[in-house]
């Protein structure tokens, strides 16, 4: 007699299935994040590390109640995690502008130059990011391609400020981060039925109609799907702005790593981390509220 | 003749294959359909049909020929400017629309004011029998349902001319013949043009005023279901409408009546009143429907219609009995008798051999391979 019901025996299946991934998950990402979020409200210790008292001013040095024993609130922070989230929603608006057309360029080709296709966008994962955040210095600086090529031309007559700018970083965030909008954008695209704006043309309405009452709310899970998945990692993304920013811009990423690496002032790392965590998960809890509302009304593509 | 309220000349369209070379969908067609007519395209897979309606809702361009719609021309009006409406093979009922937004759709983009598009919206879901699932999603809806809401949604905005792609072919059989009674009564009601298009024949000669049977991209007949059915204009809508037994041969005269002697040397007898063009030299092909058989005795001999045949099967299909042969001449019949005649089918599965009477009045001669392309 068998003495595990049906029930049982599944749950163990389970259990087995998604056991070592569970395991891996709490070990290293759910552990350190503990660990991050019990530093961030501790005091820093006076040569790096961290002293066990209970110190909330890692966050106000941020959002305005600064450890009034040590310092005057200084806004500079708060200016830093503001111009990344302007930095970052910049770049979602611009992937974006990008990716949508493209997508359905892409979605219309016949069926060989379509695979192709993706394979270009996906092509530059093949290459080291390092190495094409460079190539963009080699193009953008003083003695770089555009600048000695417009002066060569005579259109002007000393270098433009093209490099570490606000600009510079921004097209370096929507170089890097266009395949990811790209590839959730094209999955709705693809998916969508194109008999349904057939019906729509039917039914009398024009392009543009057709476009905001069918094509967008269609594709709009792909939309909001991309959009996120390039909004969080730009908001921390360090690399771009180091590289292409210079020393004069600074923002989250590079602000949390100068914290652990060079000041060695960890709680305030961890706060920033933790500001930078707070913002996306709002974002994501924003989202699923979407969802769900769309989900009342609106069902799975049948 | 009704007044026409669509008429095509000449529409042409030819597509390049993906293998390369080019398909004639359309080859020179003329269509002139009246005012609340219900006509249906009625043809094989690829014969054009569906062609012929993309180019009147304006999804394909005509290479060449003209469209005029209630005496305009619309050759190069862009479908969403066509006073045409479609019910589409998958309905296409918008996913992310309630039944209410799905039928108002026409009225929305045409701002129709908000108190008389609810009114028609109500009036178009009232006719179809869906009154209070307004609210409903299309996902909650069974395929009857959301085939009724694509009609809905389609007559809502009275167009001069509805078209229906093969709107029932996704349904159930019991459900498929309801709605064709329904589309009929609908049709009436509404007084608007149908043109509806289908490969199943029972279909269109049960709803249609007309039937235009399409093949090859050319229309091989327009006429009335009994027309195309007991009459068909040539050997390729005689086949494709019902089952026929043909037979090839020459027409000859004799005593003032009226034959035809095939290769095999078999002789049907036909009356010359009865088809109009009687054909008097080469080659004619004289038609039976295999009910027009009924089965004689063996020393029957009250009439000289007849034909012997070699009985290979016989089937019951309820009603009827199907009988399947072939002549002396090799060539196949089947003959379909009601079930009642009980005690001959025995005495045919007996012998295996059947004799065959039929109306000489009955058959038909199909004068010349008419347009067949």
């Amino acid at each position: 007699m068998s003495a595990l019901t049906r029930t049982q025996r599944l749950s163990a299946q389970l259990g087995i299935l998604i056991g070592p991934a569970s395991l891996f998950l709490a070990v290293f990402f759910i552990c350190p994040l503990a660990i991050m979020a019990i530093y961030s409200v501790l005091a820093p210790g006076t040569y790096g590390g961290v002293v066990w008292d209970f110190y909330p001013h890692n966050f106000g040095r941020i959002l305005g109640f600064a450890d009034p024993d040590f310092e005057i609130y200084d806004p500079v922070y708060f200016s830093i995690f503001l111009r990344s989230l302007k930095i970052a929603l910049i770049t979602v608006l611009l992937t974006l502008l990008v990716c949508y057309p493209a997508a359905f360029q892409v979605s219309r080709l016949p069926e060989r130059w379509k695979a192709f296709g993706l394979f270009l966008i996906t092509l530059p994962f093949f290459a080291s990011l390092i190495v094409r955040l460079f190539i963009w210095v080699l193009i953008l600086k003083k003695t770089g391609f555009i600048n000695v090529a417009l002066m060569d031309m005579g259109i002007i007559a000393a270098p433009l400020e093209l490099i570490y700018t606000d600009g510079a970083i921004i097209l370096g965030m929507v170089y890097i981060f266009i395949p990811f909008m790209f590839l959730p954008v094209y999955a709705s695209v693809e998916k969508l039925d194109w008999s349904l704006v057939r019906a729509s043309q039917d039914l009398g309405a024009n392009g543009i109609q057709t476009f905001f009452r069918i094509i967008l709310p269609l594709t709009l899970p792909g939309i909001v799907g991309g959009s996120i998945i390039v909004f969080i990692p730009a908001l921390g993304n360090f690399i771009v702005p180091a590289v292409l920013g210079g020393a004069k811009v600074l923002m989250l990423g590079n602000l949390i790593e100068q914290q652990f690496l060079s000041a060695r002032n960890w709680p305030f790392g961890s706060a920033l981390a933790m500001l930078v965590m707070a913002s996306v998960l709002l974002l994501l809890y924003l989202y699923i509220r979407f969802e769900a509302r769309r989900g009342d009304e609106a069902p799975a593509i049948r | 003749m009704r007044e026409s309220i669509i008429r095509l000349e000449g529409a042409s369209k030819t597509f390049p294959l993906p293998e390369g070379g080019t398909v004639v969908a359309l080859d020179r067609i003329d269509l002139e359909v009246s005012r609340n007519e219900f006509l249906t395209l009625l043809g094989p897979s690829g014969c054009g049909k569906t062609t012929l309606l993309h180019a009147i809702s304006g999804f394909v361009q005509l290479d060449g020929g003209a469209i005029w719609l209630d005496g305009e021309d619309i050759t190069d009006v862009p479908a969403h400017r066509r006073p045409v409406n479609t019910v589409f093979q998958n309905y296409a009922l918008f996913p992310h629309m309630s039944v209410d937004r799905n039928v108002g759709y026409a009225l929305d983009v045409s701002h129709v004011a908000k108190a008389e598009r609810d009114r028609r919206v109500g009036a178009a879901l009232a006719m179809v029998g869906l009154g209070g699932l307004e609210k409903r999603m299309p996902r909650q809806l069974s395929g009857g349902q959301q085939q009724r809401v694509a009609l809905a949604r389609a007559i809502v905005a009275r167009p001069k001319l509805l078209l229906l792609d093969e709107p029932l072919s996704a349904l159930d059989r019991n459900l498929r013949q309801a709605m064709q009674i329904e589309l009929k009564n609908l049709q009436a009601e509404l007084g608007i043009t149908f043109i509806f298009v289908t490969h199943d024949q029972e279909e269109a000669l049960t709803m249609s005023d007309r039937i235009a049977v399409l093949h090859k991209g050319v229309i091989q007949q327009i006429d009335t279901p009994r027309n195309v059915y007991d009459r068909p204009g040539n050997t390729f809508v005689a086949t494709f409408i019902g089952a026929s037994n043909l037979f090839e041969g020459t027409p000859r005269r004799a005593d003032g009546k009226l034959s035809l002697v095939t290769a095999g040397g078999e002789v049907i007898h036909a009356v010359e009143s009865c088809n109009k063009h009687p054909p008097d030299t080469g080659s004619v092909t004289a038609m039976l429907r295999p009910e027009q058989f009924s089965l004689g005795g063996s020393g029957d001999t009250r009439s000289e219609a007849f034909m012997d045949i070699i009985v290979e099967q016989t089937v019951f299909v309820g009603s009827n009995f199907e009988i399947l042969g072939h002549t002396a001449a090799g060539r196949k019949v089947s003959a379909v008798v009601p079930a009642s005649q009980v005690n001959r089918i025995a005495e045919v599965e007996d012998t295996k051999r059947a004799r065959l009477n039929y109306d000489p009045a009955s058959v038909h001669l199909i004068a010349r391979q008419g347009p067949q392309a």
